[in-house]
């Protein structure tokens, strides 16, 4: 695991989408830094492609997407450490 | 995945959602939603009892806010949202009012109220959504339509001179005055956060893209297409001279916090004046610290 | 309902020669308003101020607004932040207040505005009495909703009515409207105003059950819903769209059938604890003569002179306007032989008589278009017409 100045770790996150609200404006896949996110081929109940997860591991708790979603529908929760390295549950 | 699978995770948002009325009816692309996700970071983040915290809307797509929001809201009628935040205000100096309302309802029909409270220095924090025209009813030309744009009853484009909102809200008197697009996501919360911590009238305008009805008539793309054309055109200038921020149709959008000063609200002007000219008779009003 | 003596603080006990917009101001700071906001207009000025004259010893908000549409929306945020509030116009500006009054109505916030009618239309006469806005007062906002309206005839009435006026507005969360006219509110009179402690004044019908049970528009037994205000964490929604009982908005046939039935229900099922007249020889009377406000005084001398005369003239002086006391002018309808109604308009309320009269007497008007009382002579002749 990289570390700076020391001690300090990255953060990351576990994004959690809600895909069924979500109207597929694109604002989360455009604006991630870290393009965490793309448009999945699949589509929701009203026949938007909802984001999805494509790479989880860079995902730095940045929260951008949890603040852009004019639907609400996207929030970041911290990883915690012990979960490095383990499957992590966001990926759809 | 979906929130149900980690039923302990909630989006933090929803503590202040009326979640039993979301979805919200906005467009998808629409800028509201993000300016309602950057105004509930604000109110999380600063020091207020959200219980005194009321939210005050007029008529409109931004006007709809107030039916999302949990907070004591009341959706008024069109324009009139600033003296309803007034009265609710005067009546009871404890709450925290915000008026959240868009361009047409705030500056347009609500022209008048703006101007005086402003004039008076209410103790008002007005939250002011931008998509330059009248979205709800389909899309009409507003008074802040940039000339050459294209909406419903301005077919062949609009030529009449648009409001500079935030000159106007300066030249009124408004202590607080900040101007950012809804991609600056951060500084809209900040902004908000600053105006919802002093005391006067403080007036943030949020540009937001209007995909359906601004973005479709002028062939300007979609919401996403609009937000990034905001946001890439704009210019962070603080405390620029309000008369030089027009916005122009697809110009630059100068943003950024204008104005920042002190200035006794109404309500301390009452008591202050009344005390001083008829001394121990009067009895103050609502002196809260 | 809940009722408590007056605040000493906003009592001017004592007998005082006032004018009616003056005894206006003085009845509502009796009744606990503590929010005025106003914009000046003529014959009604006086009252907005006497109340900024008087306020700041007794402790409350007085604001001049930019205009009657930001006077009447104050009132309603006022309302909502648990304070009674009070306006007072005249008819261009009742005409502006017409959309918020109908929001009101809708979001069943507790106020009272008075009218001291002038010659109208339009601009009209602004310094000259009329009565031209009884059907406005009632039916001046769009869609179907009720009002309460009473009507003095002195400043007396003025000051007991304003009091009893904030009374109903806040037992029925109704917008309440004193209608009084430019002849009695700029009439100086004796005005008595008791000690504090012998004026009842109504408190708002305040929730104090669990706070997870509130409903915000839910009617209770008497059809009136509790109310509460801003800032005691109820964080409830009101709105004027049509809406439920939880105050969000609905938007299908059956909430709207269900909102507006209640709205109307809410005054019309009360009606008989609200109506109120003064009847004077009314039975076994040939004519009744059914008047209003200042017309009610003229009328007196016509009704001396034709008693004299030898008719059998009975008088049903209105308090209580709106809601109309349909019930008893059905009953005098089936005992007199005529109705005669004098009033400073073209015939409005005489059209409610008629109506509920049901063709059983004829309603005989007897209009005058203001600017001037009536002739006592005219209502003569028409309560001797009516006689025949």
């Amino acid at each position: 695991m990289t570390t700076y100045f020391g001690n300090l770790k990255p953060k990351k996150g576990n994004i959690h989408i809600n895909k069924e609200r979500c109207k597929g404006c694109g604002f989360c896949v455009e604006y991630c830094p870290k393009d965490v996110l793309e448009l999945s081929e699949e589509f929701n109940k009203k026949g938007y492609h909802p984001p999805r997860v494509a790479r989880e591991e860079v995902c730095c708790y940045c929260q951008l997407c949890e603040a852009i979603c004019p639907e609400f529908s996207l929030f970041v929760t911290l990883k915690e450490e012990e979960e490095e390295g383990e499957n992590s549950e966001s990926r759809p | 995945m979906s929130t149900q699978e980690r039923p302990e995770e909630r989006n933090p948002i929803e503590d202040l959602l009326r979640m039993d009325r979301i979805p919200h009816i906005w467009c998808p692309g629409c800028g509201i939603g993000t300016v309602v996700s950057s105004f509930a970071d604000a109110l999380h983040k600063s020091e207020l009892d959200l219980n005194k915290v009321a939210i005050v809307s007029g008529i409109g797509c931004t006007g709809r806010v107030a039916g999302y929001v949990k907070l004591d809201s009341f959706h008024s009628t069109h324009g009139r949202a600033i003296p309803f935040a007034t009265g609710l205000k005067l009546a009871n100096p404890e709450l925290k009012v915000v008026v959240f309302s868009g361009d047409g309802d705030i500056a347009g029909i609500g022209g008048n109220h703006f101007i005086h409270a402003a004039r008076r220095n209410m103790d008002l924090t007005i939250i002011c959504v931008n998509n330059f025209n009248y979205a709800m009813t389909g899309g009409q030309v507003a008074a802040t339509t940039p000339i050459m744009a294209n909406l419903s009853t301005a077919p062949f484009g609009n030529f009449e001179y648009p409001f500079n909102l935030a000159y106007l809200a300066d030249a009124c008197g408004a202590t607080y005055v900040a101007r950012w697009t809804s991609l600056h996501l951060r500084r809209v919360t900040k902004s908000i956060q600053e105006a919802l911590g002093k005391k006067g009238f403080s007036f943030i305008e949020v540009i937001t893209p209007c995909v359906t009805l601004y973005a479709r008539r002028n062939r300007l793309g979609d919401g996403l297409n609009l937000l990034k054309y905001y946001y890439d055109n704009s210019e962070i200038r603080h405390g620029a001279d309000t008369r030089t921020v027009p916005i122009d149709f697809q110009g630059k959008i100068i943003v950024g916090k204008f104005v920042d000063r002190e200035k006794p609200v109404w309500l301390e002007c009452m008591n202050t004046h009344l005390q001083k000219t008829l001394g121990e008779k009067y009895r103050p009003y609502g002196e809260k610290p | 309902m809940k009722t408590v003596k007056a605040d000493p603080k906003g009592v001017l006990t004592g007998a005082h020669y006032l004018d009616g917009d003056f005894a206006i101001a003085e009845g509502a700071l009796a009744a606990g308003c503590r929010f005025f906001a106003g914009y000046p207009i003529t014959p009604s000025t006086e009252t907005a101020e006497r109340f900024a004259e008087r306020i700041p010893f007794v402790g409350g908000i007085f604001i001049q607004m930019e205009d009657e549409i930001a006077s009447i929306t104050a009132l309603i945020g006022a309302a909502w932040g648990g304070q009674k509030a009070m306006t007072v116009t005249s008819g261009p500006g009742f005409s502006l207040m017409m959309e918020n009054i109908g929001l009101a109505a809708m979001m069943e916030a507790p106020l009272v505005i008075a009218n001291v009618q002038r010659g109208g239309p339009s601009t009209g006469l602004p310094t000259l009495v009329g009565q031209g806005d009884m059907m406005q007062v009632k039916f001046g906002s769009h869609g179907d909703y009720e009002i309460i309206a009473l009507c003095p005839d002195s400043p007396q009435e003025c000051f007991d009515l304003t009091i009893k006026a904030f009374n109903l507005s806040e037992t029925y969360r109704v917008p309440t409207f004193i209608m009084t006219d430019e002849c009695v509110g700029h009439m100086h009179e004796k005005v008595v105003i008791p000690p504090a402690d012998q004026i009842d004044v109504v408190e708002r019908k305040w929730y104090n059950g669990p706070r997870e049970k509130y409903l915000p528009y839910k009617p209770d037994k008497d059809l009136v819903p509790f109310m509460i205000k801003a800032g005691d964490g109820y964080r409830f929604h009101t709105t004027g769209l049509t809406h439920d009982e939880r105050g969000y908005p609905v938007i299908n046939a059956e909430a709207q059938d269900w909102n507006v039935r209640h709205l109307v229900d809410k005054i019309q099922k009360n009606a008989d604890k609200i109506i109120d007249y003064r009847e004077d020889e009314t039975e076994g009377a040939d004519v009744v003569v059914v008047s209003f406000g200042i017309t009610s005084r003229v009328a007196v001398k016509a009704v001396q002179q034709a008693r004299r005369a030898g008719i059998k003239v009975g008088t049903l002086r209105l308090v209580t306007v709106w809601p109309f006391p349909e019930k008893r002018i059905r009953e005098l309808a089936g005992k007199a032989k005529a109705f005669v109604i004098p009033e400073l308009n073209l015939g409005q309320i005489r059209r409610e008589v008629e109506r509920c009269a049901f063709g059983r007497a004829p309603a005989i008007g007897v209009p005058h278009c203001g600017g001037w009382v009536h002739d006592p002579d005219d209502i003569l002749k028409a309560i001797k017409e009516a006689a025949r």
